[in-house]
């Protein structure tokens, strides 16, 4: 494996869960167990109701395209390994996120269904991805 | 309370635009235009005990408003940074009128100006943005308003041409603006869809270009706006809102808190869309212009695209709209590129636009927009009556 020379995420006391599960293979999400709403990125209250009771849950890891661009020429050149295409997904159980997609640019659409996966970019840091499903 | 006509925009001014800076610094530039802008408004220095200033990206520091009066030379009785990014200069207007009645100073200094260049000190982004944003490229503001158009594409029927009409419309304006970046020639849809393909769908010609340069203005009380050697242009209505910080956590892509912002500011002014003559809607990209006029009222959620496909928005058109050329044509110095909407309005409506004058200018609307879609100022502006 080539070295990987690209921002890596630098996990705080709320989201270490969510990286650790990464790394594991597994999405979870916290959920607030006094509205029920799922919540993405994690946080220390829930953006709604505003509860410290949040609490972290699996998801399916299915979701759909909300919106996407083929970036061709990166603001950075951390990124000169452009075009890639990011990505907000909007998950099953509500909340969107910024990803990568790994699918041709042709194959794009809005509103098409796409799945998680797990992209072990270094021994220590695992970053949720998606693919078409 | 209200600050209908509470204070007034007495002086301004802009830098010419430059893309190399040289040896330039932002300081400079900050107090070569402010000393034009007190100058036009026929003040001294010393008649000036308000600051708001933007922290220049070029070199970003702590206690930026003090450093700033310090180098000035002002000994201001309120001073902050407005930091509400490309909305930052439409916020320091109704700020200072806010400061001024409440009796707090008479006359406030507004000034922004930067380097198209980082400096030894690089603005830190939050530890969110770097956590969950920049592992995945999200970085810079180009991706976010290329999922906005791409959503837009999606939901409304959007198309390409009509977002690149934005970009040339405003060209034409910026023919007839001598300090305009890009003042030599007309643009053509088919041209700035044939410019390269930067984030799909946005093509290089509907993103603003970086450049260095400074702009300011004047917010000044009643009666020292009536002393003035121009006419008083009136902070009628302002409004200001946000949702969100990253475009991804938004409520929606497509709908954006302009409105929140464009209702109180037409609430407080007493007035509505239909009675703006000229309208300065922040254009970073071109996609911003669409969603803007949608959500401040001057057309149906989604009819952007056809409508400035409909209407003519040059200086001489039933809807002008960013007379200055935009950013798009005018360069996007930091900060000050904002700016260039306050004081294209507030040059228009002092009468003082020469060849691109707006006849019978009476009211405009200007909009402040920051980050992805996230700060929203509006403003509404009258010219002296
Ligand atoms: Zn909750």
């Amino acid at each position: 494996m080539s070295a990987y020379f690209k921002p890596l995420p630098n996990p705080s006391l709320t989201s270490r869960p969510f990286w650790e599960a990464a790394k594991r293979h597994e999405l979870k999400l916290q959920r607030c167990a006094e509205c029920g709403k799922f919540v993405y990125y994690p946080r220390d209250r829930c953006p709604d109701c505003f509860s410290d009771r949040l609490e972290w849950r699996p998801v399916s890891g299915r979701a759909t395209v909300y919106s996407y661009t083929v970036v061709y020429r990166a603001a950075t050149r951390l990124f000169a390994d452009a075009p890639y295409i990011l990505a907000v997904v909007e998950l099953e159980e509500g909340p969107r996120l910024t990803t990568n997609l790994v699918a041709s640019p042709e194959a794009m659409r809005v509103g098409m269904p796409v799945t998680v996966f797990f992209d072990d970019v270094t021994p220590e840091c695992t970053l949720v991805k998606f693919k078409p499903a | 309370m209200s600050l209908k006509r509470a204070a007034a925009i007495t002086g301004l001014a802009e830098l010419k635009p430059l893309k190399e800076p040289g040896e330039l610094t932002a300081l400079k530039l900050i107090a070569t235009v402010a000393a034009q802008a007190i100058e036009d408004a026929g003040l001294e220095k010393r008649d000036l005990d308000g600051l708001l200033v933007g922290v220049p990206f070029s070199d970003p520091g702590m206690l930026y408003p003090a450093v700033a009066a310090e180098a000035l030379g002002m000994r201001p009785r309120m001073l902050n940074i407005v930091d509400l990014g490309g909305a930052s200069a439409a916020g320091m207007v109704w700020r200072a009128a806010a400061a001024i009645e409440a009796g707090m100073c008479r006359a406030v200094l507004c000034v922004m100006a930067d380097l198209n260049r980082l400096g030894e000190q690089r603005p830190p982004l939050v530890s969110l943005h770097r956590e969950f944003e920049l592992p995945y490229g999200n970085f810079g503001a180009n991706c976010g308003y290329a999922l906005i158009a791409r959503r837009h594409m999606f939901e409304y029927g959007t198309t390409p041409a009509q977002m690149a009409e934005v970009a040339v419309a405003q060209r034409k304006n910026a023919l007839r603006n001598p300090l305009a970046l890009f003042n030599d020639r007309p643009l053509t849809i088919e041209e700035v869809l044939a410019s390269r393909l930067i984030v799909d769908p946005l093509h290089l010609y509907e993103i603003v270009s970086p450049c260095s340069g400074g702009a300011a203005v004047v917010v000044a009380a009643p009666e020292i706006a009536r002393r003035g050697p121009h006419p008083p242009v009136w902070l009628l209505g302002a409004g200001e809102y946000c949702d969100h910080s990253t475009i991804t956590y938004a409520p929606s892509l497509t709908s954006s808190s302009v409105k929140a912002a464009a209702e109180a500011a037409f609430k407080m002014a007493g007035a509505a869309p239909r009675d703006i003559d000229l309208v300065c809607p922040y254009d970073c990209y071109t996609i911003t212009v669409i969603v803007t006029l949608e959500d401040a009222g001057f057309c149906a959620k989604g009819r952007g695209g056809p409508f400035v496909m409909e209407h003519d928005l040059s200086y001489e058109g039933d809807l002008p709209c960013n007379t200055h050329g935009g950013q798009l044509s005018f360069g996007q110095a930091g900060l000050a590129g904002g700016m260039s909407h306050v004081t294209e309005a507030a040059r228009q409506l002092s009468g003082r636009a020469d060849a691109r004058q707006v006849k019978n200018a009476r009211l405009a609307y200007v909009n402040g927009n920051g980050g992805i879609m996230s700060e929203q100022v509006s403003l509404v502006l009258e010219r002296e009556r």
